[in-house]
């Protein structure tokens, strides 16, 4: 358990270094949802109107 | 579509443009590529963050908080590479006036827009502990949210017309007035700086970087350039798909008369078979 | 020769007939400066250390307020299309445009810049430096305001647009501008400043009218 603290504690500068990772997972993860999200809609109204 | 060899060499990168200037043919390479490009970035990105938070060593300066670097960085490559990235598929639409050329350019800049400011968050969390201050205006600094500024004006400006052809002729002119500025806002910054103040400079554990630290960068370089790769194809799809519809829609629209009401169906688009 | 003339006095004619451009210009120009007064504090010292930071960033947004007119009406009554089918190369019509631009707004700026330097107290040795910096860096303000000018002419919400464009190409000759002038800066540092500010208003000259053609002939189509 101690290990774990130690880790997330990040030896002090936790406060920098999982905001640095989560801005960027967020950034990186929101541009991946929403382009996929674009994708399906358009994929989806190309074949609506293709039929 | 033949491209003459007007740069004189570089048959290989000629023959790829000549071939995709096909959309159906890009259309049906991308949709084989994409889930290899996306299983890549995943599995890449997934070791790189285990061998950055594990496995790297701390640096003997700056202790655990290097760890950043192995976002920073790629994400900073990543934001100039994208930039080049959209600049020379801006000239090649201009140019060339290859057909996917501007959906290219335009995919990728929101693409570049996130790594720069990721680049941009990162740095500065890594700042603040580092040397004090959450920013400072040094070359490097000041030329990345420039950068940053010239990808929301590309983004801006195409998205600005009503006429979508318009903004994206627009867009690539001025990709390519960025491209040009970029090394004069370094260099009049990197001026302005050295009458100033030294440059400060970042020393991660000596003057060469141990190998235990390149690999998790690499690793994760590899891992956002697959992302790159992988939405960029995404988004140039999604875009071919919307203006094959798009064109449809006025084709259909042209062909028959507008209908009257008929009470719930959806009459803006065509009625199915014939 | 005789086109390139023609089309300047045209412009400039225009411009300060209608006498609009020129005041606003100035007037914001005043405004700007007097505002930052306010808004630092009666402080000399303050003001004076900031002063040529102030007056220049004042100049490049009095110059940015004119520029989404520098096209616009003739886009829209169609002057621009007739500038594109004359003998004329589009390159010199916008030359001679962005000229006219300049002598409207860029060259009326310079000349009452010595006033306002007296508001923010800078140190009167360095007027002459603050001029001649102002006279050689307003062309390239205008020429660079002309290409963004020309990307976003019909474009909605064009004002704020232009800003947003403009706002990463004006960074280098405000650091050289007001770097010739700055407190502490010595005479060979105000030279090098200067001279490379000359440097980037010539390549503006260079590069500038053969861009904003490129984008007014995209406009065009």
């Amino acid at each position: 358990m101690s290990t774990l603290t130690a880790f997330l504690a990040m030896g002090g500068y936790a406060a920098f270094v999982w905001p640095a990772y989560g801005v960027a997972a967020a950034v990186l993860g929101g541009l991946t949802a929403h382009s996929w999200r674009r994708y399906r809609a358009s994929r989806r109204a190309l074949t609506a109107i293709e039929q | 579509m033949r491209y003459k060899g007007t740069l004189g060499g570089g048959g290989f990168l000629k023959a790829m443009l000549s071939r995709f200037a096909n959309p159906a043919r890009f259309m049906r390479a991308s949709a084989a590529a994409l889930p290899w490009c996306a299983g890549f970035s995943a599995a890449a990105i997934a070791v790189g963050v285990v061998l950055a938070l594990f496995v790297a060593p701390a640096d003997y300066q700056q202790g655990e908080a290097v760890r950043i670097m192995y976002v920073h960085v790629p994400a900073a490559w990543l934001a100039l590479s994208v930039y080049l990235f959209v600049a020379a598929a801006s000239a090649v639409a201009l140019v060339w006036r290859h057909p996917l050329a501007e959906i290219a350019a335009r995919a990728a800049a929101p693409i570049g827009a996130a790594f720069t400011f990721v680049c941009l968050t990162s740095g500065s969390l890594w700042g603040r502990p580092m040397w004090g201050t959450w920013w400072v205006w040094d070359a490097r600094l000041t030329s990345v949210l420039v950068l940053f500024f010239l990808y929301l004006g590309y983004i801006a400006l195409v998205n600005a017309f009503d006429n979508p052809d318009r903004g994206g002729r627009a867009g690539s002119v001025l990709a390519l007035v960025g491209v040009v500025n970029l090394p004069i806002i370094k260099f009049s910054v990197d001026w302005w700086n050295t009458l100033h103040q030294p440059a400060s400079v970042l020393r991660l554990g000596g003057p060469t970087i141990a190998t235990s630290m390149l690999v998790p960068l690499l690793v994760m370089a590899a891992g956002f350039y697959g992302l790159f790769a992988t939405l960029l194809f995404l988004r140039m799809r999604t875009a071919v798909n919307e203006k094959k519809a798009m064109a449809l829609r006025l084709n259909g629209a042209a062909l028959r008369p507008a209908r009257t009401s008929t009470g719930g169906r959806d009459t803006s688009v065509p009625a199915a078979g014939r | 020769m005789a086109a390139f003339l023609g089309l300047f006095r045209r412009d400039f004619g225009l411009a300060l007939r209608q006498g609009g451009d020129t005041g606003l210009v100035l007037g914001f120009f005043v405004l700007v400066v007097v505002l930052f007064a306010f808004g630092v504090g009666p402080e000399a010292e303050t003001l004076r250390r900031i002063g040529a930071g102030i007056i220049w960033v004042a100049a490049l947004l009095a110059a940015l307020l004119s520029l989404d007119r520098l096209f616009q009406p003739d886009y829209e009554d169609g002057g621009l299309d007739l500038m594109a089918l004359s003998g004329l190369p589009l390159e010199f019509g916008v030359l001679a445009k962005t000229a006219a631009h300049w002598a409207a707004t860029g060259l009326p700026l310079t000349a009452i810049s010595p006033l306002l330097a007296l508001a923010v107290d800078l140190d009167p040795a360095t007027l002459p430096l603050l001029v001649l910096g102002l006279l050689i860096g307003t062309p390239a303000l205008s020429l660079i305001g002309s290409v963004a000018a020309a990307l976003t002419l019909g474009a909605r919400r064009q004002g704020v647009l232009l800003s947003l464009l403009v706002l990463p190409l004006y960074v280098p000759p405000l650091i050289f501008g007001a770097g010739a002038v700055a407190i502490g800066a010595d005479a060979s540092t105000a030279r090098a400043n200067l001279l490379l500010l000359g440097a980037l208003t010539l390549a503006a000259l260079a590069l500038a009218p053969w861009a904003c053609a490129a984008a007014l002939r995209q406009a065009l189509e």
